[in-house]
């Protein structure tokens, strides 16, 4: 426990500069952006003469000069505010904070169904190596690694919803309908599927394929020997003695991964019209409104880094001898 | 030499360079197979594929060519695909091979470089830029190239790392070479396998981002490109899915070859790797 405590203390001093550094070039690059608030609450209104302009501009502090701007930026995110959004007419953090389970919920089902398919595929590839059911096995993963997730998405969509009729086609959950208890969480399940595997697709090729080359690395280790020497059965040396090592690999991977998994809800949160961060991202390109779409890539650092402090301590708590580095 | 007879007697390498090879001449002769521009009205609109064998993949809600469309769009997809892909390279070595070789100070900073710009999600950085900047062929090629670089730069660092103390380095320093010499002559060739396959993934990752970016309608508007075309194809998914359907299977078709050419070359130049 001390050791996972030394590791939390050294990750979260290491994680500060790579904060300050992500705030600082979320700001520089919301100062690059053309316009400001006060062009789009005016491009809004449709008319604006150049008082009005100003007294907008004064209001929101844009005319003060970059440090004095940098430092009021700094002092609202000390209080939580990621500042306001014109076009939204609501502060950015509360627009976020409305879109943020969705998003993860749909990112925590893409990412276990991921790691369960990817991993029990990487198994029985590790242990088939070489023959038809791990050849197989190679090309699906390959093809899953090659496919876009909004196209398959949206092949996803001809299948079962507009074919088969099996599944909706968008949206979180079935609009004034009024449903309760079994009935809702059903109705929700079934609008997650179709995104969820969408999204997932990627990663599980990824997850299989690492999987497997890990568990054909620690196949000739000493260790793996002694236990089939001690007569334990194929299945307990593969899952409770070589799986286990294979997995410190996993956990790396995977705590990598959170960014392109947010990046990836982009996309598939548009094709299915998910209520999420990502289609709100979207939204915000569209609307050219930067303070949402930098609130959010400034939110998405942010987890990022927790993730990987997460991962850090998970790994240290798996492998004693990582602490030590 | 021994590698290229290794990587042409493997299959899956093999496969991945031929259905290559017919994307980039695709690509190369579509002015010449199409004249014309393929966004251009060419016939009825929804033409279902083979129903006229002049148009064998059929048209869209405008009467567009879809066949000319796809071959034109293998331009764009191959031009971005690879033109990043050199972009992040470059940075990405020359970042790299810095830290790896100076170490020091210098290594530090610049490894927490890399870290600051690998929290940021890839996708929703280069939606950032583009939008930033205005789409067009340049600054998408420039973004999805700066979001990538940081993936070289770690490996080129790590292989720098574990080659600056051989002898062949010391023999080079004490001939008294310059670091440039030594970085680019000496150092580089030998670290050239792993830089080679990684860039083969990364130009697939870069065709599939240029596609997700022109699905959102934030790519060139005015070039034809295949996630442009599943992006119009969408609101017709109900009646004319083959509008989403084909463009994406080129799509795939091209990510896969790329990705097969990889585990190829990955197969002939790490040794280690070989048999299994």
């Amino acid at each position: 426990m001390a050791r996972v405590l030394r590791t939390l203390r050294r990750t979260a001093w290491q994680a500060i500069p790579t904060v300050i550094a992500v705030v600082v070039i979320d700001f520089f690059l919301l100062r690059l952006a053309p316009g400001d608030a006060a062009d789009a609450l005016a491009a809004e209104s449709g008319s604006a003469t150049e008082e009005t302009m100003a007294a907008l501009r004064a209001h929101f502090g844009l005319d003060q000069p970059a440090f004095v701007q940098f430092l009021s930026y700094i002092g609202n995110l000390l209080h939580f505010s990621l500042g306001f959004s014109p076009l939204y007419n609501m502060p950015v953090s509360r627009l976020i904070g409305e879109r943020l389970p969705g998003t993860l919920l749909l990112m925590a089902t893409a990412l276990s169904l991921a790691l369960l398919i990817g991993i029990s595929a990487g198994v029985v590839m590790s242990m088939f190596a070489g023959r038809l059911t791990d050849r197989v096995l190679s090309v699906i993963a390959l093809l899953f690694y090659s496919v876009p997730g909004f196209w398959i998405g949206l092949m996803l969509i001809v299948l079962f919803s507009v074919r088969l009729g099996w599944l909706p086609s968008g949206g979180a959950e079935t609009i004034g309908a009024g449903l309760t208890g079994w009935p809702w969480l059903l109705d929700r399940a079934r609008h997650l599927i179709l995104p969820a595997v969408s999204l997932a697709l990627f990663f599980i090729a990824i997850y299989a394929r690492l999987v497997r080359a890990s568990m054909l690395e620690v196949r000739d280790q000493d260790y793996v020997r002694t236990a089939t020497a001690k007569g334990l059965s194929r299945t307990a040396v593969t899952l409770r003695h070589m799986l286990w090592n294979a997995l410190l690999p996993v956990t790396t991977v995977a705590g990598m991964h959170v960014g392109a998994i947010l990046g990836g809800a982009v996309v598939v949160e548009t094709v299915f019209s998910w209520p999420g961060l990502g289609r709100l991202a979207f939204e915000a390109v569209l609307k050219r409104d930067f303070s949402v779409l930098l609130g959010i890539l400034l939110l998405s650092s942010l987890l990022v880094i927790a993730v990987n402090v997460l991962v850090d301590l998970l790994q240290a708590w798996l492998d004693p001898r990582i602490a030590l580095r | 030499m021994k590698s290229l007879g290794l990587f042409l007697r493997n299959p899956t390498g093999l496969a991945g360079s031929s259905l290559l090879l017919l994307v980039i001449v695709a690509a190369l002769l579509a002015p010449v197979l199409f004249p014309g521009d393929p966004l251009d009205m060419a016939t009825t609109p929804f033409i279902w594929p083979l129903q006229d064998p002049a148009f064998p993949l059929g048209s869209d809600s405008l009467g567009r060519d879809v066949l000319a469309g796809i071959v034109h769009g293998a331009r764009v997809s191959v031009l971005i695909g690879f033109a990043s892909t050199f972009v992040g390279v470059v940075i990405g070595t020359l970042v790299g091979a810095c830290a790896g070789y100076f170490g020091g100070r210098l290594d530090d900073l610049l490894v927490r470089l890399m870290e600051v710009f690998q929290t940021f999600p890839p996708f929703l950085l280069i939606i950032v830029l583009v939008s930033i900047a205005e789409p067009s062929v340049a600054t998408i090629t420039a973004a999805i190239g700066i979001v990538s670089w940081p993936t070289v730069a770690r490996l080129v660092r790590a292989e720098f790392r574990s080659l600056r103390e051989r002898d062949f380095v010391l023999a080079a320093r004490g001939l008294g070479y310059g670091a440039a010499r030594i970085v680019f002559l000496e150092i580089l060739p030998n670290a050239a396998a792993p830089i080679i396959v990684t860039t083969s993934v990364m130009v697939a990752t870069a065709i599939l981002n240029e596609s997700a970016l022109s699905f959102l309608g934030l790519g060139d508007p005015n070039l034809v490109s295949w996630g442009s075309m599943i992006g119009a194809g969408r609101d017709q998914l109900r009646t004319a899915w083959y509008l989403v359907a084909l463009p994406g299977a080129a799509l795939v078709i091209t990510v896969l070859s790329l990705n097969l050419f990889g585990d190829g070359l990955n197969d002939a130049l790490n040794p280690r790797a070989r048999g299994r």
